[in-house]
């Protein structure tokens, strides 16, 4: 295992009363593909967004190279589920503005935005609109923007959620064809198990509310992974302790509201 | 019909202007019909007449540009001053908590009952027309504005976070421009209320423009050129309205797609 880049230590959030994450601790190893699954509502997206320094955790710390996170920062590069790329500028500039809000020349700008967009295939694109691009495209063109900002590593909140599913499973592709030639450092949130299980080195489980990390594992398939690794043994069995292990937690969750109800 | 559904573009077009002329034709068969004495109210074809003499012999052209260079002036100065500050409170919010509660207290006063007061500290001349203009259209600019700006999407303002973005540049570039096209046609709206403030100056006090075209026809029980003037105002005002749509369209295409 690689050194750790990312230290969780102790983090905790409450809303008021309610405590949607209970003290949480995980190290992220450098170049690992982390995803967390876990019921919706469980915490995990919560716990991505303190990784991000969008939101503040009650209790505990997060360490990125030793630093403590203090909010948001062109380090921790992120894509959301929803489609957040800025409608007024064009698929160019939405890939240039971390470039631009770092002060490059322009040239140079265009030549690292221009690389990105070949990556993930929208070479003939540059010039249109969000709106004119279909939600996949969309989705595509927020990974370059994020990717192009070189950050130190890249966090992923259900960013294909939105996606119908054929969609979907390509878009799990390509990001997987990018991180095998980078190995950027992934914490990707989900509560798809497939795509946990296909696009993880690891997995990790979380408990419905409050959250814990509840199950951490390696995910046994090596790389490159072709599609078709999902329908492997390794996979299904994987696949098979992790479906109940979720299941569990989604059936806690559902006791638990109608218990409030 | 179904409702929401739409209509061609020709359709749109024969319907609109066929309202125009049913309500010219109403018009025309109560004045000449005799249904209305001529004192209240003349008919289309004098109303014509005496436009063309308006124009033609009391150079009402210059009473035109009075006015409009009043609306102008006194818009371009409420909205000079409301921009920044309406940005200023969307973006910031003890700004806004400082101002807000008294901007909208202040755009209910009743622009035209400050006439009697303008006059008094500015007399009748054109710094009591553009101030009047500006207390109508300024409140009502800074508070619409700070709504829009207040009112960006916030996953949006994440992104520019995560990218980098710092306080400042975000209110520059994801604040100020996310809400352009909006801010854009709040211009657009008030500077038709800005058209309103002017007439009633000028009613009140004034020795040239529209609206005081119509207080000296009033006098003359003219109404063929005091409906000419209204119309005239009713033209410039959808001529500016559709200068100002055609200007957004060019100025933020993006703002058009997917509607």
């Amino acid at each position: 295992m690689n050194k750790s880049i990312l230290q969780v230590r102790g983090v905790e959030r409450r809303f008021d009363t309610t405590l949607a994450l209970q003290a949480t601790d995980i190290d992220i190893a450098e170049n690992d593909f982390v995803t967390i699954l876990g019921p919706s509502g469980c915490g995990k997206s919560t716990l991505l967004r303190i990784v991000a320094g969008l939101d503040v955790q009650t209790a505990g710390e997060v360490l990125l190279d030793g630093q403590r996170i203090s909010g948001p920062g062109a380090d921790r590069g992120m894509v959301f589920q929803s489609y957040t790329l800025f409608p007024w500028l064009t698929v160019l500039d939405n890939v240039c503005f971390g470039l631009r809000e770092r002060g490059l020349p322009s040239e140079q700008q265009l030549d690292i935005a221009h690389g990105f967009l070949a990556k993930v295939g929208l070479k003939g694109f540059a010039n249109h609109y969000p709106k004119q691009l279909s939600g996949g495209m969309q989705q595509r063109t927020a990974l370059a923007r994020a990717l192009a900002n070189k950050p130190r590593m890249l966090l992923m909140d259900e960013p294909f959620g939105a996606l119908d599913h054929q969609t979907r499973e390509l878009m799990q592709e390509l990001l997987l064809g990018i991180w095998e030639a980078e190995r950027k450092t992934v914490l990707f949130v989900t509560h798809d198990i497939d795509e946990a299980v296909f696009m993880g080195t690891r997995v990790v489980v979380m408990s419905a509310r409050p959250g814990r990390i509840k199950l951490d594992h390696t995910v046994p398939l090596a790389h490159p992974r072709h599609y078709s690794v999902k329908t492997t043994a390794p996979f299904s069995e994987l696949k098979a302790e992790l479906t109940e292990a979720v299941r569990e937690e989604v059936l806690a969750a559902q006791a638990a509201s109608a218990a409030l109800a | 019909m179904r409702p929401l559904t739409p209509v061609t573009p020709r359709a749109r077009a024969v319907l609109g202007v066929s309202f125009f002329v049913l309500f010219v034709a109403v018009w025309a068969a109560v004045t000449f019909g005799g249904l209305v004495p001529k004192i209240f109210l003349a008919d289309p074809v004098q109303m014509l007449r005496s436009g063309w003499v308006l124009m033609t012999e009391m150079d009402f052209a210059h009473d035109i540009g009075m006015t409009m260079w009043r609306v102008i002036g006194g818009f371009l100065i409420a909205a000079a001053l409301a921009l920044p500050l309406g940005v200023m409170m969307g973006a910031y919010k003890p700004v806004e908590a400082f101002f807000e509660p008294f901007v909208s207290f202040a755009r209910y006063l009743p622009a035209s009952a400050f006439i009697p007061l303008l006059i008094l500290w500015a007399g009748i001349g054109e710094a009591q027309k553009l101030a009047l203009i500006f207390i109508g259209s300024f409140f009502q600019l800074v508070l619409m504005i700070a709504v829009t700006v207040g009112n960006t999407r916030r996953d949006l303002v994440e992104a520019a976070y995560t990218l980098g973005s710092s306080d400042s540049s975000l209110v520059r570039r994801v604040l100020i421009p996310g809400a352009a096209p909006e801010i854009a046609e709040t211009l657009r709206m008030v500077l038709g209320w800005a058209w309103t403030y002017v007439i009633v100056a000028e009613l009140i006090g004034a020795s040239s423009g529209i609206g005081h075209m119509i207080t000296d026809s009033q006098a003359l029980l003219a109404t063929d050129q005091i409906i000419f003037g209204i119309i005239v105002i009713g033209l410039i005002g959808l001529a500016s309205d559709l200068l100002f749509k055609w200007a957004n369209r060019r100025l933020f295409p993006w703002a058009q797609l997917g509607r």
